[in-house]
């Protein structure tokens, strides 16, 4: 006796309304303060963020005690993850506890209703028609018919004559479908965390990844040399998981997962960025877009090529790859400089060179030397030219030009300004790219959880569309002949949502019943 | 161009139909009534017509794609929008409950919004696209979440009118409740008025006059007894408003609204705001933030007041549906979940990211 009772009571629990209310609002309250603390940022901004509500000599103390309460990361915090587990329990317990009621009033066919009960019905009307039975009954069923119900038909217990019908019963449903749909979420997003993963790699133009980075807060020194020392010995093995591991004498899985501890996750392919590009509206500073060139090798071999951009990523056995950061590598003397050269002949030619090389402009004996390279360059209140950003808003770069006569002068080409490059003998020395000096950062994500995440969306859209916009529509009609050769008519319905338009409709039923012929 | 002349008769037919309005329920005359309707129709008619204008100008001016051009990416064209899902809600009221003395509370929110973007000198320029915002799901997930956000902004409305004309005496906790965040909002606003006079904000965006100036004339000014000044007039403020609360009953009486129906108005609302709110703001938001960054949900302090908001709706639907809750109890729970909206639109952007702003620039 006593056990079942504790079972039953954990039961109850869990299947209340009001655990579920004060589930919502436990969530909904730590979720506040967790917008305001920023997740995972360096304590000295969360005490600043902190001292505006409890003053500087508060804040250090208030930060340590939220901290350890672990409101700093409370969204992976372990109570938070508790709470979302009890929602999830009080969903499914609720579901089992209340199912069986409703799928009775699901399943269970409609049966003519017993006299008396008629006015005990929410919506309710009655009508004395003339006309025999006959006449009466088919005129029940023609109205009945064009309000849209399909109804079944019988004597009744007490001399009457009845018709009943229902409509979309199954809506009742719809409840149960939006409160699994969240388990499905749920689920889904376990998969996602168990299986697979979320990382970043930066790659510089004209560089090849075969691994993706997690943070992973590496504390000692030797920390960071062994995490260097894979990295090394990764490259050596060009990748090659299985030989690594033999190599080492460990096997393949105890490879991933020591790389895992270290941030590394290793791609069974390689992707290699071939070109990065912003885009402005018209000379502004204003992105239209980020884009990236990317090309995925197996082996050697090149399979697949796109260019990315912020909401177009890159999809390559199962791994997604979306366009999330860029910027300038630390050393550009790498760069190489890529030019269009239109001779006044018409004749148009490409150039290449890196910093401090020489080429020949075509149709003529002049050389020009690259001696300087800007990202963003724009003239300053004295007109002379200065950096104003470290990224490749605006590229340039310094040209000195030999003419053939021997007379060197120099002069700024920028890539969106092409009048910059037209020389005096009306040759036009266009900037194309001064590639190989930007990284694009890729966020990689492998998540084969997000399909049933989206299952979940769906159904969780279906199940509270039939929930809040479809109603169990119930009703019946009874005749009965009176003294003088009248019918007496009796309706009454019931519906689970939208009682106003159903009352209408019965109205309008009623309305057609009692409706002459003519 | 065209757009902004449209919109300007709209503001105008919004703030006439207000005076109709209000002369109809001081009156009682049918025929004011009806004028009143068709002003309120005629100023919605001009503020599709902007809508539109200013969609295929800024098609033409994009040239991305007509889905891709809808004029909702910034607070000025949200602001609109969210003012016409307004107008839209309220006709469809009048009409299916024939009941017009709710217009007179509408109608006042809508002109005052628009003239309040026209007066602010808010940023009406037509913007380019940043990249991330350059996708087919702009369209639907904008569209929805304010559909909802203007179900739920009636939803409030009639849910404060509810308490404020059925709490009898000053000493009950609906009482305190409804005039506090009525007093709230009142003393926000004009402490906002007073910012906006001493820094002169006309002109400045919205964004950056939020995050550099906002109650930096009143609660959050340097000097200690101006903080201490404003704090005391803006608690009698709140006072006054407790006291004289009777006032606005009075006014709200004379609408001639029975509690039921607005009970049942605010109902309705949310069980329309909510489906739409799940699926337009929460699902393709998730959808469309796992197609630009890889991530379907974050915890970012958008997607978090978001959920809030959605906790907040599904609470008050369980109480009603489930516990049967009815009256001052769960009209409470409406306006607290509007709150949690007006939150989700414009605090995260304005107060939250600037409160993480002000972080940095210390």
């Amino acid at each position: 006796m006593e056990q079942k009772g504790v079972s039953d009571r954990i039961w109850s629990f869990f299947s209340s309304v009001k655990l579920a209310i004060v589930v919502f609002s436990l969530i909904a309250l730590t979720s506040i303060i967790g917008t305001i603390i920023e997740q995972q940022a360096p304590p000295e901004r969360n005490i600043t963020i902190i001292a505006k509500f409890v003053g500087q000599g508060l804040a250090p103390g208030a930060y340590t005690v939220l901290e350890k309460l672990g409101f700093m990361d409370m969204y992976r915090s372990s109570w938070f993850l508790a709470l979302l587990m009890f929602f999830a329990l009080n969903i499914l317990v609720c579901s089992i506890d209340r199912f069986p009621a409703i799928w009775r009033q699901v399943t269970t066919p409609l049966k003519p209703l017993p006299k008396d009960t008629f006015n005990s019905f929410g919506i309710t009307s009655e009508a004395v028609i003339k006309g025999g039975q006959e006449g009466a009954k088919e005129r029940a069923r023609k109205a009945l018919k064009s309000i849209g119900f399909n109804a079944k038909e019988g004597a009744d217990e007490s001399g009457g004559y009845q018709f009943f019908a229902q409509k979309t019963p199954w809506s009742r449903f719809g409840i149960y479908i939006s409160h699994f749909s969240i388990l499905i979420i749920l689920i889904g997003a376990v998969i996602g965390i168990f299986f697979g993963f979320k990382a970043f790699v930066k790659i510089p133009e004209g560089s090849a990844y075969s691994v993706v980075f997690q943070n992973r807060p590496l504390k000692s020194e030797a920390d960071f040399a062994e995490r260097g020392r894979l990295l090394d010995m990764l490259e050596t093995a060009r990748g090659d998981l299985d030989y690594l591991a033999r190599s080492l004498g460990i096997s393949t899985a105890e490879l991933k997962s020591r790389l895992k501890r270290y941030g590394i996750i290793p791609l069974d392919f390689t992707l290699k960025c071939d070109d990065f590009d912003m885009e402005f509206y018209g000379r502004s500073d204003m992105p239209k877009a980020y884009k990236s060139l990317l090309t995925v090798f197996e082996g050697e071999k090149p399979v697949k090529s796109k260019w990315i951009e912020v909401n177009s990523p890159l999809k390559y056995k199962g791994v997604t790859f979306y366009q999330s950061s860029f910027g300038l590598l630390d050393d550009v003397s790498s760069g190489e400089a890529i030019f269009n050269i239109k001779t006044p002949s018409g004749a148009s030619e490409t150039k290449r060179a890196r910093l401090g090389e020489s080429f020949t402009i075509p149709g003529s004996n002049a050389t020009a030397t690259l001696v300087d390279f800007s990202p963003a360059l724009r003239a300053d209140e004295m007109g002379r030219p200065v950096t104003y950003a470290d990224v490749m808003n605006n590229p340039a770069v310094g040209l000195q030009i030999k003419s053939t006569g021997g007379e060197v002068s120099g002069r700024w080409i920028l890539k969106r300004e092409p009048e910059s490059g037209f020389l005096q003998d009306g040759t036009l020395i266009q900037l194309v790219d001064f590639w190989g000096v930007q990284y694009t950062g890729l966020q990689a994500r492998k998540d084969p959880g997000v399909w049933v995440v989206y299952l979940g969306c769906l159904t969780l859209a279906i199940g509270l569309f039939v929930a809040f916009f479809m109603s169990h529509k119930k009703l019946w009609v009874r005749l009965q002949p009176e003294k003088g050769g009248n019918i007496k008519v009796q309706v009454a319905g019931s519906a689970s949502k939208n009682k106003l338009s159903f009352e209408r409709q019965i109205e309008k039923l009623t309305a057609l019943l009692k409706e002459e012929k003519k | 161009m065209q757009s902004s002349v449209f919109f300007g008769l709209s503001t105008v037919a919004y703030i006439l139909a207000m005076i109709a309005y209000i002369t109809y329920i001081a009156f009682k005359n049918r025929g004011i009534g009806v004028a009143a309707t068709g002003i309120t129709i005629a100023g919605f008619a001009s503020q599709t017509t902007a809508i539109l204008l200013r969609w295929s100008e800024f098609y033409r001016f994009s040239g991305m794609g007509l889905i891709r051009s809808i004029p909702l990416t910034n607070l000025y064209e949200s602001l609109v929008f969210f003012v016409w899902c307004l107008i839209l809600g309220y006709l469809i009221i009048e009409f299916k409950y024939k009941n017009r003395s709710f217009g007179a509370f509408v109608t006042p929110v809508a002109g005052l919004a628009l003239a309040f973007i026209d007066l602010s000198g808010m940023s009406k320029d037509i913007q380019p696209l940043v990249p991330a915002l350059q996708s087919n799901w702009l369209l639907v997930h904008v569209m929805m979440s304010f559909i909802a956000y203007a179900a739920f902004a009636l939803s409030f409305s009639t849910g404060l009118m509810y308490l404020i004309a059925t709490t009898e005496k000053r000493k009950e906790a609906s009482y305190f409740f409804w005039s506090i965040t009525f007093g709230i909002f009142a003393v926000v606003l004009v402490s906002m008025g007073i910012d906006w006079f001493i820094y002169k904000g006309a002109g400045m965006k919205p964004e950056a006059f939020i995050r550099s100036y906002l109650f930096k004339s009143t609660f959050m000014s340097g000097s200690g007894a101006v903080q201490a000044v404003s704090y005391i007039l803006g608690a009698l403020l709140i006072f006054v408003i407790w006291r004289y609360g009777y006032v606005l009953k009075r006014v709200i009486e004379g609408f001639k609204l029975s509690p039921e129906m607005l009970e049942e108005i605010t109902y309705k609302s949310i069980a329309i705001g909510f489906p739409i709110f799940t699926l337009g703001g929460l699902i393709f938001g998730a959808i469309w933030a796992d197609q630009a960054w890889g991530v379907y949900w974050s915890w970012d302090p958008k997607e978090t007041w978001s959920l809030i908001t959605w906790f907040v709706y599904a609470f008050y639907l369980h109480a009603r549906l489930l516990r049967g809750w009815r009256g001052h109890k769960i009209s409470v729970v409406a306006v607290m979940g509007f709150v949690a909206v007006i939150f989700t639109y414009l605090g995260v952007n304005l107060l939250l990211s600037g409160l993480h702003a002000y972080g940095s620039m210390e």
